[in-house]
This record gives structure tokens, sequence and C-alpha cells, in this order.
């Protein structure tokens, strides 16, 4: 099953979800990231219990907070699947990225770009 | 331990909104354990806190520092060399440690990043609840180890009042009442016999409201 996602898309691996922390998500949009998709187990199905329902919260969390300064709790988002469900996983690459086009990019990444015209100017 | 509870991040913002470099000041005790204010809630406050003023075109400095309490002159002590680089502190200690803060560094403004809240315990993880009033004459000697004074919404020395129904106090179904508690734990204890025994008149001079309280012990002074 040779599936192609988003190029776009950079996978960072973790031993389970419930290792994913808010402070994970918002540094990724700090440095710059468009978008952030947690992919764990199905519910249920966690190797370590809670894991994956651990995770759900982190990511609510992130979105609250997201949503708090401007940046846009959309652009995290909580997703399940089996590790044996390739076209799901594409499925929801393509939606992600779909939804991060839609979006348009960070306004960070613009912000900081800005900070460094305005000093290059300066200068 | 000190229960703590995050401020809501525009109440945060407003605080610090009008200074340039600012130090995020953790504390590792309590308000870690009540995850309000220990270092893992610095970073994500200072990650979120640097992403809001960026996308507003504002650039701050803000550093994450997290002491191992904020209480104490030693740990404070910490940070005297560097606290000259900035504009202000947000402690996310409790109101004791931002007080102490605030005392120690005169000329730098200090900001709270928390509620305070209670003197209380984990329930279990995300559930917090008061179980003293710090009222400066304990009287769990006699109730059973079940503190009226905190967990009564009354406070009533013999109950319980005839507002207890079922258990559960009339302020709130959800509210257990304390002397009920009591009285279930002197029957577990088989020690009914002193619920018989009234409790006298509370002496109230060493709860707060005798004003500030202090604890003096010249033994331990240097």
């Amino acid at each position: 099953m040779r599936l192609s996602y988003p190029t776009s898309v950079k996978i960072i691996r973790v031993p389970c979800t419930g290792k994913v922390d808010v402070i994970h998500i918002l540094r990724s949009f700090e440095k710059g990231a468009d978008g952030v998709y947690v992919v764990g187990c199905m519910e249920g199905d966690c190797h370590f219990n809670k894991g994956n329902f651990r995770a759900r919260k982190r990511v609510a969390q992130a979105q609250k907070m997201l949503d708090d300064i401007g940046i846009g709790g959309e652009r995290v988002r909580m997703y399940n699947l089996s590790s044996s469900e390739a076209p799901l996983f594409v499925r929801f690459a393509k939606e992600m990225f779909d939804k991060i086009v839609e979006l348009g990019p960070n306004p960070i990444k613009l912000a900081k770009k800005k900070n460094i015209n305005r000093q290059t100017e300066a200068a | 331990m000190i229960v703590a509870e995050k401020k809501p991040m525009e109440e945060v913002i407003k605080e610090i909104k009008d200074y340039k470099n600012i130090l995020l000041l953790g504390c590792n005790e309590c308000v870690t354990v009540c995850e309000a204010g220990g270092k893992k809630e610095v970073g994500i406050l200072a990650s979120a806190l640097r992403m809001y003023f960026l996308n507003q075109g504002e650039e701050k400095r803000i550093d994450e520092v997290t002491l191992e309490r904020q209480c104490d002159h030693e740990y404070l002590e910490e940070i005297r060399d560097r606290i000259d680089t900035y504009d202000a502190v947000l402690s996310l200690a409790c109101g004791v440690g931002v007080q102490f803060m605030a005392d120690k560094y005169i000329s730098i403004p200090v900001y709270p990043g928390v509620n305070t809240c209670f003197l209380g315990a984990t329930e279990k993880r995300g559930l917090w609840t008061e179980r003293c009033q710090a009222c400066g004459q304990c009287i769990l000697a006699s109730t059973a180890g079940i503190c009226p004074i905190s967990r009564c919404a009354k406070r009533i020395l013999n109950g319980p009042c005839g507002g207890s129904t079922n258990g559960k106090c009339e302020i709130s179904k959800e509210l257990d009442c304390a002397w009920q508690l009591i009285i279930n734990r002197l029957k577990a204890m088989g020690r009914m016999d002193d619920y018989e025994i009234l409790l006298d008149i509370k002496d109230w001079s060493s709860d707060r409201a005798g004003g500030p309280r202090k604890v003096v012990r010249e033994d331990v002074q240097e």
C-alpha cells in the first residue's frame, strides 16, 4: 500500500500520545508550525490505558490557549486510528492540510518575519 | 498544601502588557502539585505570552525561572544577580511568594499569575478540596480528625445543625456535612461516647480575626 499524503506534514514519533504535552504543542507554534495534529490509538485501545485520553484533554487545553492568544484553536486537532488503517491516516493528513490551507499560515511566523524585516531596515 | 488556580489569560496579559523585559517566576512547591504555577505551567504561560505579544507586533523578552520556593530568603536570593535586567516579575507562586518577592526586591513590580485559594488536599488529580483554615488552635483531637472549622459551612463546634440531610450540607447537595463525617468516623472507631463531650467556646484570638499573625520561636532563631 504505497499511499501518499501532503509532504508538508512532518511526523514526530512519540512512544504514546500520552507523552504529548501542551508545551510541545505550543512550542511547535512558537517555532512556526501552521498546525499540529495528534494521532493516537483508538480510544479504549491504549497500551498504557489512558494515554490517548490524556492527549485528547491536552489538545483541548492547547486549543483553548491558542484561542485566548489569537492564534486560533482550530489549528490543533486530535485524531484516533488503529495502526493498520493507513488510508485513514492519509485522510486525516489531507483533512488537516486542507484546514490549514483554509486558515492560512501561522500568524507567529508572519510576525517573526516582520520583526526581522524591521530589524534589517533599521540596520 | 496551599492550593491555587491559574488566572485567566486576559488578566495576566493586562497585568504585564506595559513591560518589555518580564520574568516569569514559578515555584516548585505547592503550586507545582496543584498544577498552577510550577515549571511546566511557567513554560506554557511563557510560550503563550511570547506568541501573544509577537502577534500584537510587540517585542518582549519573557524569561522563565522556577525556584525551589518563593517563601524563603535563600531561594529568592538566587535571582538577585539578574533581577535588575527585568522591568517586572510575574510570579506564579501563592500570595505568600508574591509578597515575599515584593518585600525583597523593592523596586521591581511584581504581579500575581495565580489566585491563591485555600489550604487543601489533592483528592484526586484535578480535584483539590479545603481541609484547614489555619485557625491557630487545632481541635482535630476532639473531632475525630475531621475539621468542622474548615469543612462545615457554619464552622460549628457541636454539630450537626438542622441543615444536614442525608449526610449533605444544606448549602450544596454535593457538599458533605462535616459533622456527619465526624459521626461516621467516631462510629467506625467505636468512640461514639466522645460525641457526647461538648466542645468549649473556641478561642478565636489566634484566628485571622485577631489581625496578621506570627509565630516566634526563639529556640531556633540565630
